[in-house]
């Protein structure tokens, strides 16, 4: 980890010593244990502080299309490289204005697993390419990242990112994922009443705090259709149906574009799955566009963006 | 958006998609017949509706 850490820095020393780009866009230790926060470097003291490890769940795409107008290194894994991909695709950002930092990405650490490893309140965490370290007052344990590892790293299928300037080290092996989906089949197979039991029970501890659209890199409409109120779109209270109202429409908006970055799971306060939502999609429009996937290509046509002859349309009568 | 609907528990046969031309008019009464056979028999909808607040 120390040396990804190493490589950004060097790398946005040089990007601003150069006066290539005006930002670098990375994470930084934030106030709590176990959650980084975005790091805007502007300058070398800044840069000093940008570091990268397990627990860098944010989607830093999420900040590009807020600043088009300024030149951006931004540190991208995986995911959100896809998402910067997407977001060039949907001309929401301008690639000629982007350097992108490529990080091939070993996945992120679940904090809820962590806490369950440990008795005490962990304090501090430090890790290697397989092993992590928990400390805390009074205890100090290793674990394997593997076990660690929260579900959509787990399940991830592109850790290297498929758009980027630099890399900072070589590509990691990409992971051999089974059961992808087996969740969502196992869920699609129950009753019609199961499922509604089920949904009602994922979403009642909903606050409506909207956390996981602000963190989404998808979201960037400059009014959301829940804030919207003429004409108002979407019920704004914690009534069981406008939750499940909003849930749907979120996870709706990602159709097609969704690339399993996790923030959105990783921002709600109250732990919902709420990608039980995004997932659910994501296998039908693999299922039913040619195992698309969002951006892996620049030149790759969105499958809800473009129309085809031959889109399936079995569901119109 | 069908898939999606009934994956978070409406009924399959609540939700029908038909795209009909205004010179389809044979289509257009078989389409609306099959729809209203179809939710007639499902009954009044429960789920997704938001129950009206009570006031005293």
């Amino acid at each position: 980890m120390q040396n990804r850490t190493d490589k950004i820095k060097e790398i946005a020393k040089r990007l601003l010593d150069e006066e290539k780009v005006d930002l670098v866009l990375g994470h930084r230790k934030g106030t709590i244990p176990l959650k980084n926060t975005p790091g805007f470097a502007y300058n070398k003291d800044e840069v000093e502080e940008l570091l990268w490890d397990g627990n860098c769940r944010s989607n830093l795409a999420t900040f590009l299309p807020r600043l088009k107008d300024k030149r951006i290194a931004v540190v991208a894994q995986g995911c959100v490289s896809r998402n910067i991909v997407g977001l060039i695709i949907e001309k929401q950002i301008p690639r000629e204005n982007l350097y992108i930092i490529g990080v091939p990405c070993i996945g992120m650490l679940d904090p809820n697993i962590l806490r369950e490893k440990v008795s005490g309140e962990i304090l501090e965490t430090k890790e290697d390419e397989t092993k992590i370290i928990l400390k805390g007052s009074g205890f100090e344990i290793s674990v394997e990242r593997e076990d660690v590892l929260r579900n959509n790293c787990k399940l991830c299928l592109h850790r290297n990112p498929t758009l980027f300037d630099e890399l900072v080290v070589d590509e990691v092996r990409e992971q051999n994922v089974s059961g992808r989906y087996d969740d969502i089949t196992a869920l699609e197979n129950k009753t019609s009443e199961e499922r509604t039991t089920y949904f009602d029970e994922l979403l009642s501890s909903c606050i409506r705090c909207y956390a996981c659209r602000d963190a989404c890199p998808l979201c960037y409409c400059p009014v959301c259709f829940v804030d919207e109120s003429n004409p108002q779109w979407c019920g704004k209270s914690t009534d069981p149906r406008d939750v499940l109202n909003y849930h749907i429409l979120r996870a709706f908006h990602c159709a097609g574009r969704c690339t399993e970055c996790g923030a959105c799971e990783d921002a709600c306060p109250m732990d919902i799955k709420v990608r039980m939502l995004t997932r659910k999609i994501e296998k039908d429009i693999q299922e039913n566009y040619d195992g698309y996937e969002a951006g892996m290509s620049l030149d790759a046509e969105p499958p809800l963006a473009t129309f085809k002859p031959n889109d399936p349309q079995s569901f119109i009568k | 958006m069908k898939n999606l609907l009934e994956y978070v528990g409406l009924e399959p046969g609540r939700i029908h998609f038909s795209w009909i031309s205004s010179a389809e008019g044979e289509k257009f009464a078989r389409v609306a017949k099959e729809v209203y056979e179809s939710v007639n028999s499902l009954g009044p909808v429960k789920r997704l509706v938001k129950e009206r607040v009570e006031v005293a």
